[in-house]
């Protein structure tokens, strides 16, 4: 495979973790608009770490996650009072405050003979931990792809577990959540919180394999991503959201690259034509039932 | 057991309920009945922590919830139905159960993991009874949205026993039900109670409301206009008068 091969690998890996991110909250029926937002904090503040003060990219990522989750978990308790199209424009609002804060930040240091780190609109530029540690593209794939793959293990398996049924619950009926005892504030700033930080790793990976980041990347397209994922791939397990980065990020924009503009307007279209006719996204419970049933897989309640 | 004293909510200039006193003795059956329109609901979605009281208080096992959101009336052993049912309908009967049982042993379980991961061997044994107890061992892996709607009910009444409560809100049970149906309820009440689980039942199925309860308080207006056995119930002039001057409230009170 060539080096641009493996780039869309690397960018398949980054969706689906970024997909995963809006998954979580949508789980509890929360429509978030703000990924982008978070996905911005952990890509500077690890970005920072490596380049300002030499850390090794994984507790920078860690870090730019922990961050981002912080914001999260703050923007988690307004989100509680509002809900539906009024929770899409105020977590709308906070993605764009977050994309003004990075666009106005200016904050660089000499290194050596160069001067690096964040500066405002001209963005962030020189995060080279990858090539000055002599990565290779497939190296960064492969880490591209573990980060992703640990995420996808451990939101499958807390989907098995009861935290997963408690967000369930949640999203599919607050009122009859709150009456068997869930307490409605804990989980959805939870969801909010286990979103941001996801979101926060998408970031941190996004800004070393792409070394040069600016507000303009974490706009409300990345935001329509995030969601697009979940939405189109449905929310019956994790795969469907893999499955819908790949569908999207593979066959619609690169495949399909000959027609140009028009894929914008196809993955309009899709988005548009799938929540009219499956509103549970492709793999819906029922659709996931139906293909386990014809695998001769076993029953989830064995579990 | 429940004791609701001098209850008032008003929406607006609506007194949905207005100065509202009962009392329910633990162990006993407590019927709430009364026209369409009367407070019914509302009474118990104050009891349960839905809507707030415009004034008054409630008192559960001596700790007041007037004040209390759902999940904390939930904790202090109040469970409830919905009139018009509210399952978890894109998942199984099992998780309907499942969810709803660990979040009854949130309270009592130590160990913070463990609380939010739940999955003991104990909460599925014990979701295995309710399903037995409901009939509805043979449908655990059926979504409760594809469920009959018998069915539903039986199974909303499990998932709220899932929470082991000691006083149970139940709104409208009989709904929509056959004769048959109601009398399979009527016995399970029967059983409940037996076991020590005290009953408010809102029902506007005579048949059921007539037989199983050991008192009765009957609203109309938002005001409690009566109270007593089924027998002195039924006797009560303004009783008859208000289903009577209801026109299609209730039917055969």
């Amino acid at each position: 495979m060539d080096d641009f091969t493996w780039g869309l690998v690397q960018i398949v890996g980054v969706h689906t973790i970024l997909g995963l991110s809006a998954y979580v909250i949508l789980l509890t029926g929360q429509v978030s608009m703000a990924q982008a937002g978070f996905v911005a904090i952990g890509a500077y503040v690890a970005g920072m770490l490596t380049v300002l003060a030499e850390w090794h990219i994984i507790p920078a990522m860690v870090t730019g996650g922990l961050a981002a989750s912080v914001l999260a978990c703050i923007v988690g308790f307004p989100a509680l009072r509002i809900r539906g199209l009024m929770l899409v424009v105020a977590t709308i609002a906070f993605g764009e405050f977050v994309r003004l804060f990075w666009f106005n930040f200016d904050y660089r240091i000499a290194k050596g003979d160069i001067v690096v780190g964040p500066e405002g609109g001209e963005g962030f530029k020189q995060i080279r931990f990858f090539p000055e540690n002599g990565w290779t593209t497939q190296d960064v794939a492969a880490f591209v792809w573990v980060v992703a793959a640990i995420i996808l293990a451990t939101l499958w398996w807390m989907d098995r577990s009861r935290a997963g049924k408690v967000l369930r619950a949640v999203g599919e009926d607050e009122m009859a959540a709150q009456s068997v005892g869930i307490n409605l504030t804990v989980v959805k700033v939870a969801a909010f919180t286990a979103g941001g930080f996801i979101a926060g790793i998408a970031g941190a990976i996004y800004a070393h394999y792409t070394t040069h980041i600016e507000h303009l990347n974490f706009d409300i397209l990345m935001a329509t991503f995030a969601i697009a994922y979940p939405i189109l791939g449905g929310l019956a397990n994790v795969w469907g959201t893999l499955f819908a980065a790949f569908f999207i990020q593979v066959i619609v924009i690169e495949v399909l690259r000959d027609l140009g503009d028009v894929r914008n307007l196809m993955f309009g279209a899709l988005i548009i034509l799938v929540m009219n006719f499956l509103p549970h996204g492709l793999f819906s419970a029922k659709v996931v039932r139906k293909l386990k049933e014809w695998m001769g897989i076993g029953k989830m309640s064995d579990a | 057991m429940l004791e609701v004293a001098r209850l008032s909510k008003h929406f607006g200039g609506v007194r949905a309920v207005d100065e509202l006193d009962f009392r329910v003795e633990a162990g006993e059956i407590f019927g709430l009945i009364g026209p369409n329109g009367s407070g019914k609901s509302t009474t118990v979605n104050m009891i349960a922590g839905i809507f707030a009281p415009t004034a008054g208080e409630i008192i559960f096992d001596g700790v007041d919830i007037t004040e209390a959101p759902p999940h904390i009336t939930l904790h202090a052993g109040i469970a409830r139905t919905f009139q018009n049912i509210r399952l978890f309908n894109n998942m199984t009967v099992w998780e309907n159960l499942w969810v709803a049982q660990n979040s009854a042993k949130q309270k009592r379980t130590g160990n913070p993991l463990a609380r939010w991961m739940g999955g003991s061997r104990r909460a599925a044994a014990a979701v295995e009874e309710y399903l037995e107890f409901s009939n509805l061992a043979h449908k655990r892996d059926e979504l409760a949205g594809n469920l009959a709607f018998g069915e539903q009910r039986r199974l909303e009444v499990a998932r709220s026993l899932a929470a082991e409560p000691k006083f149970l809100l139940l709104d409208e049970p009989a709904a929509g039900m056959n004769l048959e149906e109601v009398k399979e309820l009527d016995e399970r009440l029967r059983v409940l109670r037996d076991r020590g689980v005290t009953i408010l039942l809102v029902e506007h199925v005579m048949e059921l409301v007539m037989e199983v309860t050991d008192r009765i308080a009957v609203l109309n207006f938002g005001r409690k206009i009566a109270e007593g056995t089924p027998s002195e119930v039924q006797k009560n002039q303004a009783v008859m008068d208000a289903y009577l001057g209801a026109g299609e409230g209730g039917s055969d009170a």
